[in-house]
């Protein structure tokens, strides 16, 4: 245990920063900008801190913090990372300096869309810290909010829709994970993840429910259809956030209508805090009851794979393009899920899976939000413009644009080299063997999306130059500079994944060792 | 083979041009010999490792150790498992490498001449590198994911070369064409992997007897039978062999091939023709102990059946394709499918040897060919239609008398040319196959057609009379580009001499043996005959070719061909390529269309109407039933949870009207949801 409380500074930072960014960039939009880079890159530094720090030869939680805090309701101030939150942590770390960057067009009330971005950074890291269910929920919750007014307020021209359906979709989600969470201590007393995944692993969980919950109250409903019922409202509010099909109707309206550094966040680190609820939350608490459901929820995880791909070929919007190749690249992610709730199967393989899950987390955050990035560049040059079919021979104009954004599409259409292949490689692998029927039919989609995302390169960047592109402008050298970590970010993940999974084998091994 | 320097440090073989590419990346685009010599310079690199590579196997020929050097590491953790990739030095891959640095050295220096004038000549020498670093990287990875991961980029790089001229869109759809049909074939290897990963246990080819290609992960692969009748090893010999069959391009995957000749010519040669395409040959060959586990002598495996069949038939019909093309790059890449088709044949009835010779023979004349394609394309003026041709022996000497020898070679001329000792141990292998002689049959009919074809296109290129614009007379090109042809030249002769069945050098080399000289070579059953035979074949070949078209040479560019006068719908059902394009388009293309539509419809008005309907209903409740708000339900549920009755107030500052009524929506959803839930109950109980 240290003895500065690191990730209540970490959570508390981006608060400060979204305070500071209130006052000091008032009315100039440069020094909002300016502001919020700053504390964005404080959080980082604070983030690369705990990811030297943190031992890897055990997979526990550190940097735990522990205090009572409403103890007449058993709520206790809970924080603590293993490798998946460290990992978590830093994806929404450099995500959100890119997302500010990539945010430079925003030049009206600058000073609250910075700040809003930065409350944001904080539930995401408040998130990925708890270990208790209330104080996890209340950052949730918050991170949700600065979300929907950053596409409410500074959105596209169909932004009050989207942004309502985003809202709508989301709370209804949280609401029932909320009333499920609600019975789960009154039954047992407890919101602490880490307490109520050692009862279900006890076998403690049901009794435990089906104790308070009958008799003629109830409407006699037995405990372990009850519990089905809490793993279904908990997964709902999981299932809209990732999101899984069906669940996901909200997700290419809110993409395309956020302005990018937002959808940046959204589908770069918002989206993450779905699959780690389902890997941290859903999966060790109700880990019985996913058994039980594992062929709907592999169908609807399927599902997802192979058709968004599908439906992202025929848009003519770039970000929805990219919005249902998020849809697919997070699918993996759930099937490997499931996968690995399987009562058979061999560790190697359930390892194997859940660090591929892991690895294609942090892959597509960084991907997809670089991909989006080039999205905002696009319409910040061309006065909004970003249909597949608006543009044609770019490449010409502007070939330094073209090199760097063909790199983030091949690392998001999985080329080996690149940081998309070594999780998609490993995923497979991994559930190949738990999952044969699932997995040879989720093949199609490398498929699909190999053709998605080279139809976009040719339809933008080859071809005869129109006169009306001929002087797009190319990447200017304050772009490179920003652009070049991340895409750099990309080739050392596909050459040196280890990097990465090293820190992270210790907690892969105990996780899966609890599910055996 | 102990861990001599050059085992360990045969990663740099590959890594030499990757480093180049790296470098040319960053140049500006005005940095051209710099950009040039850097690549020039890393392939020489690898060339010569490439020979001390070589050496240093044939130094252990024959030996008391195994002619095979492994070097294996790890290369990531995933929980408490690491997974392995490595390199490894055996005959097979020392041949190889040779082959693709020394044919890539040839094709790097031609291109500083042929690709002088062109823009982007630094992106172009940037991309050959980082193509000779994949191909490098395919040929000594002892692990089929390292194999893999080399074989997709090489697979890019073919991508981006294809696509060199991206202004063209024909250029930029064949790019696109090639990688995606190559990946269809892609996922079949990828299938294969993880199958053999799963039931292996291992992806290392070989690893002091517990890897996938050793007896023991065999003997296991060959015991499980699958649940469609057919061992695993067979199954995933299959998948792999799709990969195999993609890049290859092997029927039904071959329609990229001749797509992928709009690519610029140098480009045409190295990875169309001589390496990159053959990869898929090496590819079944490094797995042959998977294909071939458990088969008796003079007999033949499911998988090998399959290999073989897909090749002769490819070999043909290719060959009949070849026949009716206009394009002088596009018969030479329909050539070049029906010829790995050859290559695909051997492997299936006579094993690596026989494959890998005419492998070895083919990428330096089919190189010789298309680089001669090449000075005649860039002699006259980027024309590449035969009819527009003719004459230019007169004007290209040089050019002429490579380009013969190339012909020569690949027609499988009697004796003098490397092709036909290549080619001829691939028919004798067919004709000896225990399964059916229709593959010889197949074979030896190619082989009329290759004469013919060959004919047929060096008279109308190189004989009669200039029949292009006559102000621009043709030249021969300089010296940078036809040196390496001549080098390319001397080596379609000479290769011949060390696969003779005098002096069989080449098979005992990949056996890791030492030939010797044995006249009793030509006393193997059959096998003059098959000599004499195919000898005929050539001869009517080019007899036939000559007498139709040599004889009575093209007046003009508008005349139409001579087989078209005397049976037009079969050549324009050969010119049309069998219309397999049209057949993918109609079906392949049409369906996934199709889904495509399908996907979005369910989104946009089965999903989403779905969605609508309950919000919209929602909301009418609320509308009408504004007292539930204030019910006691409502209000205990808004006191419990703060998170939600702390946005609802935010919101409310808003003053958006739509999202309070959603919120209390929400509201009364939540009120729907519990009433359910306890009516539901009291049915459960009743």
């Amino acid at each position: 245990m240290n003895a500065l409380p690191l990730l209540s500074v970490l959570t508390a930072l981006p608060i400060v920063g979204a305070a500071a960014v209130l006052v000091i960039g008032a009315g100039c939009h440069l020094r909002a900008r300016w502001t919020a880079f700053s504390f964005s890159l404080l959080s980082l530094a604070l983030s690369l801190f705990l990811w030297c720090n943190f031992c890897s030869a055990t997979g526990t939680m550190q940097f735990v913090e522990r205090a009572p805090w409403l103890p007449s309701l058993g709520i206790e101030y809970h924080l603590g990372i293993d490798g998946i939150g460290l990992l978590m942590v830093l994806l929404s770390a450099i995500l959100v300096p890119m997302a500010v960057l990539a945010s430079s067009h925003v030049k009206e009330r600058a000073s609250l869309y910075f700040a809003l971005m930065l409350l944001l950074q904080s539930g995401l890291f408040g998130a990925f810290t708890a270990l208790n269910f209330f104080h996890w929920f209340l950052f949730w919750e918050l991170s949700l909010i600065p979300a929907f007014f950053l596409i409410r307020l500074w959105g596209g021209p169909r932004r009050a829709a989207a942004s309502t359906m985003f809202f709508v979709y989301t709370m209804v989600g949280s609401v029932t994970l909320l009333l499920s969470f609600l019975a789960l201590y009154i039954a047992t007393g407890t919101f602490d993840f880490l307490a109520l995944a050692q009862m279900a692993q006890q076998h403690q969980l049901l009794p435990a429910v089906a104790a308070h919950f009958t008799g003629a109250n109830y409407g006699g409903i037995s405990g372990a259809r009850l519990l089905l019922l809490l793993f279904w409202g908990a997964f709902l509010g999981f299932a809209v956030k990732v999101p899984i099909m069906p669940f996901h109707t909200w997700l290419p309206e809110a993409y395309a209508e956020a302005p990018s550094g937002v959808t940046m966040l959204l589908t770069g680190a918002m989206s993450k805090m779905g699959v780690y609820g389902f890997l941290r939350i859903l999966l060790p608490i109700f880990g019985q009851q996913m058994q039980w459901m594992r062929s709907p929820l592999m169908t609807f995880a399927v599902a997802t794979i192979v058709l968004a791909p599908f439906a992202a070929l025929v848009q003519k919007d770039l970000k929805r393009a990219f919005a249902y190749s998020s849809i697919n690249h997070l699918g993996y992610c759930l099937l490997a899920v499931f996968a690995i709730a399987a009562p058979f199967g061999a560790v190697a393989d359930k390892s194997s899976a859940l660090a591929g899950a892991l690895l294609q987390m942090f892959n597509h955050g960084l991907t997809a939000a670089a991909l989006f990035w080039f999205v905002a560049l696009m319409e910040q040059r061309t006065g909004g413009l970003r249909g597949v079919n608006d543009f044609g021979g770019l490449r010409k104009p502007a070939p330094v644009f073209c090199g760097l954004m063909g790199i983030a599409l091949f690392s998001s259409l999985g080329l080996p080299g690149l940081n998309g292949f070594v999780g998609e490689f490993l995923l497979f692998k991994g559930f190949f063997p738990l999952a044969p029927i699932a997995s040879s039919i989720s093949l199609i989609a490398l498929l699909t999306t190999a053709m998605l995302l080279l139809t976009i390169l040719q339809r933008v960047f080859t071809g005869p130059v129109s006169e009306r592109w001929s002087s797009f402008p190319d990447l200017t050298v304050a772009e490179r500079i920003s652009l070049a970590p991340v895409i750099a970010l990309m080739f050392v993940l596909g050459v040196w994944p280890q990097l990465f999974l090293g820190p992270l084998a210790a907690t892969i091994s105990e996780y899966v060792s609890k599910l055996m | 083979m102990n861990a001599s320097w050059i085992v360990t440090h045969l990663w740099l073989i590959p890594v030499l041009p990757a480093l180049a590419a790296g470098i040319a990346a960053l140049l500006p685009q005005s940095r051209r010999i710099t950009a040039a010599s850097l690549a020039v310079g890393a392939m020489f690199g690898s060339l010569l490792l490439a020979l001390c590579a070589f050496a240093n196997v044939l130094m252990h020929l024959g030996g008391e150790e195994s002619a095979r050097a492994v070097v294996n590491f790890n290369w990531l953790q995933f929980g408490g498992s690491w997974l392995r990739l490595g390199w490894m030095l055996d005959p097979l891959t020392a041949v190889m490498l040779v082959m693709v640095t020394f044919v890539g050295l040839c094709i790097f220096i031609f291109s500083i001449g042929y690709m002088a004038h062109d823009a982007n000549f630094t992106r172009f020498f940037c991309f050959l590198s980082l193509f000779a670093a994949a191909m490098l990287g395919v040929l000594i990875s002892n692990s089929l994911l390292l194999l893999f991961i080399c074989w997709e980029l090489v697979g890019l790089t073919s991508y981006l070369l294809i696509g060199f001229w991206y202004q063209k869109p024909s250029a930029a759809a064949a790019a696109k064409k090639a990688f995606i049909t190559t990946r269809i074939g892609d996922l079949g290897l990828f299938a294969g992997m993880l199958w053999l990963s799963y039931s292996a246990g291992t992806l290392l080819f070989y690893d002091n007897g517990s890897g996938a290609m050793e007896h023991t992960a065999l003997a296991v692969l060959a015991s499980h039978i699958t649940a469609i009748g057919i061992s695993a090893a067979t199954a995933i010999a299959l998948l792999i062999f799709c990969g195999a069959a993609g890049k290859s391009g092997q029927f039904p995957l071959h329609v990229w091939l001749p797509d992928a000749m709009e690519g610029p010519t140098p480009v045409s040669a190295l990875i169309h023709a001589a390496t990159m395409v053959a990869a898929g040959v090496f590819l079944v060959a490094r797995v042959y102990p998977l294909m071939s586990f458990g088969i008796l002598a003079g007999g033949s495996t499911t998988a090998l059946t399959v290999v073989t069949w897909v090749g002769a038939f490819t070999a043909l019909f290719a060959a009949c394709i070849a026949v009716a093309q206009q394009d002088i790059k596009r018969i030479l890449a329909y050539s070049t499918v029906s010829q790995l088709g050859y290559m695909m044949l051997g492997i299936g009835v006579g094993g690596v040897a026989v494959g890998m010779f005419h492998l070895i023979t083919h990428a330096f004349f089919k190189a010789l060919l298309f680089l001669g394609a090449g000075s005649v394309i860039h002699g006259c003026h980027d024309e590449q239609d035969i009819r527009s041709m003719g004459g230019l022996r007169k004007y290209m000497p040089v050019t002429f008398a490579v380009y013969g020898i190339g012909m020569l070679a690949l027609c499988g001329f009697p004796l003098f040319f490397s092709g036909f000792w290549s080619k001829d141990a691939i028919l004798h292998s067919a004709s000896l196959w225990s399964v059916s002689r229709i593959p010889f049959y197949m074979g030896s009919f190619a082989a009329l057609l290759t004469a013919f074809y060959m004919t047929r296109q060096v008279a109308q290129v190189f004989f009669g009379k200039y029949r292009g614009d006559s102000h621009h007379a043709p030249h021969e090109s300089p010296a940078v580009m036809t040196v390496p042809l001549i080098l390319l030249a001397a080596f379609a002769i000479l290769l011949g001499a060390i696969g003779t069945p005098l002096w069989p050098w080449f098979t005992s080399f990949l056996h890791g043996e030492v030939a010797t000289f044995d006249a009793a070579g030509f006393s193997e059953p059959g096998l003059v005959p098959v000599m004499l035979t195919s000898s005929c074949i050539v001869f009517l070949g080019l007899g036939l070719g000559w007498w139709l078209y040599g004889s009575k040479p093209r007046q003009t560019a508008a005349e139409p061909d001579t087989l078209e006068v005397a049976t037009p719908w079969l050549f324009r059902v050969l010119g049309d390529r069998l219309y397999f394009d049209e057949l993918y388009a109609a079906t392949v293309f049409r369906l996934n269309a199709g889904l495509a539509i399908a996907a979005d419809w369910l989104d946009r008005s089965f999903w989403n109407g779905i969605v609508q309907t309950v919000i919209a209903s929602v909301i009418a409740l609320s509308e009408i039933n504004t007292t539930v708000e204030s019910s006691g339900i409502n209000a205990g549920f808004d006191g419990g949870c703060s998170s939600v009755s702390f946005s609802g107030r935010l919101l409310s500052h808003l003053q958006n009207g739509q999202v309070q009524r959603s919120l209390r929506a929400i509201g009364i959803a939540l009120v729907i949801l519990l009433l359910a839930w306890f009516a539901f109950s009291w049915s459960v109980k009743a």
